[in-house]
């Protein structure tokens, strides 16, 4: 049984949209973070299924999604311990209130 | 494997073995020693700086690791430009890194700026797509734990959250346009894109994905209309990491954005990525102006300044010429000591009486003559007055965009021409408040730190050097041919 690449692309699709929409809408920080690992996280599975389906001799796209994992999560970890200098400064991670800077 | 290409990163292995020594000082150093860090930094820095304009030890080929990497003379006159800039950068530093909030850390400064350089060092040598996206974060993630590095200030911590949050939205959308890059073309090195991406196979996905592409390094370059973190992260960072966020850090990936669109995706210029990019460009340019006119911190004020040089900088990517390029990298060059005259000028002030806003400035040619004369030779030089050297880096940008030959690119100069007008205003409002007008609360007479008035001199001297001796553009354009 032959799996279309078609099924693996459009859930990879939904999951960045999703993610670019939860990172526009949502006012948590740390549900924006989640947000941005989505979309990460549909770039992975993007680069393995193309990898896959479209050039299966070699492992570049396979390599890469090793790569970017590992650089998806210095981010996480990194963006995690800002967000965590700010609680302590304002008890608070709602993304509205960190507004003292504006035009 | 022949290990003898690892000579080919000369430049960055030297960069690792001052950065592992800035390291090991820190580390184990006796806790009285310390205040020595910032000096051995900028000594070991020094020393990377001054090798790295040693001739090559190897002749031939410089690429090395099957293509992934290249050291070629153009990347190595770019390495040595942002070199310059860094070690300015790091002696303006010198004066704050003393202050108490920051002086147990300080070493960490040092630290993290190096890790930045030599992120930007892979992102400029790079043939790989691999490569460079590890270059990219290696420069763009320790940047965000610098722009937090004055973590007891509010605005420093909201400025790290605006500048992370951004950076990696913008990662994911450029990886995104990778993933798509690599459905066309079953490589990441740039050669085999160029070779898979042809005229004859522009359709939708390559579209999109150049635009995914674009906009993530955007974001990086801080283009309109990926510039809405730019002035909150420039005002709210320490004022050093501002001024390295805004010449190195800019002039890095200015660079590799044009490697990246020559190199990868070059044989779709016209049909692909010339229009995207005329569109920013415009939209930069003009934005990056009429904000820049009504901002009255100077942090914010430079930070407008900054977007829109880099509208004029991507003159020389449009451009898609090899005066392009060498017209890019002079205009890093002569980018780099007007900019950090500037920030030298604000820093000082900064340190010596805690004033960022425009009117603070008032008078201060009476009480500082020689503050205020050297921020005037920033503005005109950033404003491209001649004889400064600003003229001569818009001069030789216009002129090679120009050469490009198409009705639009004229029309795009021209727009490029009136703005730098429009820019003129806001620049000589600063001049004035110095000269000009009268207030009753002027910032004091002070005498600023030496490495302050070390690191003003050697800007000074940039910015009326290069001026005079633009010939320093020829160079860079034999060198690239």
């Amino acid at each position: 049984m032959d799996i279309s690449v078609i099924y693996y692309l459009v859930p990879s699709l939904v999951m960045f949209c999703c993610g670019v929409y939860g990172f526009v809408t949502r006012k948590n920080m740390i549900a924006m973070l989640i947000s941005l690992e989505l979309m990460l996280n549909s770039v992975d599975i993007n680069f393995v299924v193309f990898n896959r389906y479209l050039f299966p001799g070699q492992l570049e796209g396979m390599f890469f999604t090793l790569f970017a994992i590992a650089i998806a999560a210095a981010e996480t970890a990194l963006a995690i311990a800002i967000i965590i200098n700010i609680f302590r400064a304002s008890k608070n991670i709602d993304v509205t209130d960190i507004t003292k800077m504006k035009f | 494997m022949d290990y003898s290409q690892f000579l080919v990163m000369k430049q960055e292995i030297a960069l690792i073995v001052a950065f592992l020594l800035v390291f090991l000082c820190d580390t184990f150093m006796p806790k009285r020693s310390q205040g020595a860090i910032g000096w051995i930094s900028i000594i070991a820095f020094a020393a990377v700086t001054a090798f790295g304009f040693c001739p090559s030890l190897l002749e031939g080929n410089p690429d090395a690791f099957s293509g992934m990497y290249s050291a070629g003379v153009a990347e190595v006159n770019i390495k040595n430009i942002l070199n310059i800039g860094a070690l300015i950068v790091m002696i303006q530093a010198l004066r704050w890194a003393k202050e108490d909030m920051v002086k147990i850390r300080r070493g960490e400064f040092y630290e993290l700026l190096l890790v930045t350089l030599f992120g930007m060092y892979l992102m400029i040598s790079s043939r790989h797509f691999l490569l460079f996206v590890i270059g990219l974060e290696t420069a763009s993630l320790p940047l965000a734990a610098m722009v937090a590095f004055d973590k007891h200030r509010y605005e420093s911590r909201e400025a790290a959250v605006k500048y992370i949050l951004t950076a990696v939205f913008s990662t994911a959308i450029f990886l995104m346009g990778l993933s798509f890059v690599y459905a066309l073309s079953g490589s990441l090195y740039f050669d085999g894109i160029a070779a898979a991406v042809t005229y004859e196979g522009v359709n939708t996905l390559l579209v999109v994905a150049l635009a995914f592409v674009i906009s993530g390094i955007g974001f990086k370059l801080s283009l309109v209309p990926f510039h809405l973190w730019t002035a909150d992260v420039y005002q709210g960072a320490p004022t050093p990491v501002t001024s390295y966020l805004s010449v190195i850090s800019k002039g890095a990936a200015a660079f590799a954005f044009l490697v990246v669109l020559w190199k990868a995706f070059g044989t779709v210029y016209s049909e692909a990525w010339e229009w995207m990019l005329y569109a920013l460009i415009i939209l930069t340019i003009t934005i990056g102006n009429l904000f820049a006119m009504r901002q009255r911190n100077m942090k914010r004020f430079l930070a407008f300044s900054s977007i829109s040089q880099a509208g004029y900088i991507m003159l020389g990517v449009i451009a898609y010429n090899y005066m392009g390029m060498a017209a890019l990298m002079y205009y890093v060059l002569v980018y780099i000591f007007s900019n950090l005259a500037a920030f030298g000028v604000i820093g000082a002030i900064e340190n010596a009486t805690g004033k960022v806003w425009m009117d603070d400035y008032k008078g201060l040619y009476k009480t500082n003559p020689r503050l205020a004369f050297t921020m005037m030779l920033a503005m005109f030089s950033l404003a491209g007055i001649p004889p400064f050297a600003g003229f001569f880096s818009k001069f030789f940008i216009f002129t090679s965009a120009i050469n490009q030959g198409s009705v639009a690119i004229y029309v795009l100069v021209l727009i490029a021409l009136i703005n730098t007008i429009i820019s003129l205003y806001y620049y000589l409002l600063v001049v004035k408040a110095m000269f000009i007008s009268q207030d009753d609360c002027t910032i004091a007479t002070f005498r600023s730190a030496c490495s302050e008035r070390f690191a003003l001199w050697v800007c000074v001297a940039g910015i009326v050097g290069l001026g005079i001796v633009s010939c320093v553009y020829n160079h860079l354009l034999e060198a690239v041919l």
